[in-house]
């Protein structure tokens, strides 16, 4: 009888074990990175000597210098109802605004969903500022991103994935891995299996994402990440999502992930 | 996007050749570019650029379509007294972008210490 109820017991055990373990196996093999972190490199290690030039030379004439200059201004200038400036609730951005775009994407206490930090500023501009948000994309909401960035510089990326944004990673890591478009491509087939090779005439990155937003040299202008992860998925002729849309922001999310460490670079420019 | 900004040395002593910077933010649109549409952007560059100091003129350019957007001035001037940089450029749709600047020029035994 005794025996009988112990074989019950280990029975529902290696049950048990059967069905929790192949989770276990999941979260061991989500969390396995494809670079290991002392190989990570910034897509300036991937650069020509001229594009290293552009960046690292001279802060002064930097090709970001206007929007620098630009952010500056918006930071401080009053708008919409509350007649406030960031500046009025924030003070220094150096000081109030310190680590914040290495911790960015993250989950929106309020509503819960994924933010990256354009869409964390658009929705300060609503709530707090009563004015009406910047699109994406434009002159005013690069500006400012740029200048939040450069309280961040040289700091190490380190995004958070536990809790509510562990399904956001979740699906954006799925998505860094799914094949996608007229040439069938995912993003690990060129940036964790192919990089430092060339792609037509230039070297292929490992597609980090610590300089954003970047003057692109081929665009002659700052560009977001999301801009830039677009044109990754119009050159393998993949479907575009919209503007905004989530699925950008979960690979955002994964891509700050696997940057872990990087640190932020301020003024970027890539070609 | 902001109109312009300078860079000067943080000293500047008297006698002292130093260098002024000027980065301006303009498209200089050649003229020979087509937008997605295919129609022609129309020429649009700096046609002149003039630095007066104490309203004395001490530089003066004329860029052209070779010239690359947001196009960075430097030059050199001879510090004699202090005043105020006063540039002034004009482009092709006659647009007029101006950028006042203090020019502080210390004495030539002034200590070498930083200030405060």
């Amino acid at each position: 009888m005794n025996l009988g109820r112990q074989m019950f017991a280990a029975f529902w055990l290696i049950l048990g074990l059967g069905l929790i373990l192949p989770d276990l196996h999941n979260t061991a093999s989500a969390q396995q990175r494809q670079i290991p972190l002392d190989q990570l490199q910034s897509g300036l290690a991937f650069s020509s000597q001229e594009v290293k030039g552009l960046q690292l030379d001279d802060d002064f004439s930097s090709l970001s210098a206007h929007g620098i200059d630009k952010g500056a201004q918006l930071w401080n200038k009053a708008a919409g109802n509350s007649n406030k400036s960031c500046a009025s609730c924030h003070g220094e951005v150096t000081d109030s605004m310190k680590g914040v775009s290495a911790s960015y994407p993250a989950i929106d206490k309020a509503t819960g969903k994924l933010f990256n930090l354009e869409d964390r500023i658009r929705q300060c501009r609503q709530k707090n500022q009563k004015a009406p948000p910047w699109a994406l994309e434009s002159d005013e909401s690069l500006a400012i991103t740029l200048h939040v960035n450069t309280a961040s510089k040289g700091m190490p990326i380190k995004v958070n994935i536990e809790g509510a944004a562990q399904k956001h990673f979740r699906a954006g890591e799925k998505l860094y891995f799914t094949r996608q478009g007229q040439l069938n491509l995912s993003c690990t087939q060129c940036h964790d299996q192919q990089y430092g090779r060339r792609l037509f005439n230039d070297k292929l990155s490992q597609g980090q994402p610590n300089g954003y937003p970047i003057y692109r040299l081929d665009w002659q202008y700052l560009a977001s990440l999301e801009r830039r992860l677009r044109f990754c998925y119009a050159s393998i002729r993949a479907e575009l999502p919209a503007w905004g849309h989530v699925d950008m922001r979960n690979l955002e999310l994964y891509l700050k992930w696997r940057a872990e460490g990087l640190p932020i670079e301020v003024p970027a420019v890539r070609k | 996007m902001s109109n312009a900004r300078i860079q000067l040395p943080p000293r500047i002593l008297e006698g002292d050749v130093f260098k002024v910077r000027l980065l301006v933010n303009h498209p200089m649109d050649s003229g020979f570019l087509r937008d997605i549409n295919h129609a022609l952007i129309k020429r649009n560059v700096i046609r002149q650029l003039t630095c007066t100091l104490n309203s004395q003129e001490v530089f003066r350019a004329e860029p052209t379509t070779g010239v690359a957007a947001n196009p960075l001035f430097e030059f050199h001037l001879r510090a004699v007294k202090s005043g105020e940089l006063y540039f002034r450029w004009v482009d092709d749709n006659a647009n007029i972008g101006e950028l006042r600047h203090p020019l502080t020029v210390l004495p030539a035994n002034s200590s070498t210490a930083p200030k405060s």
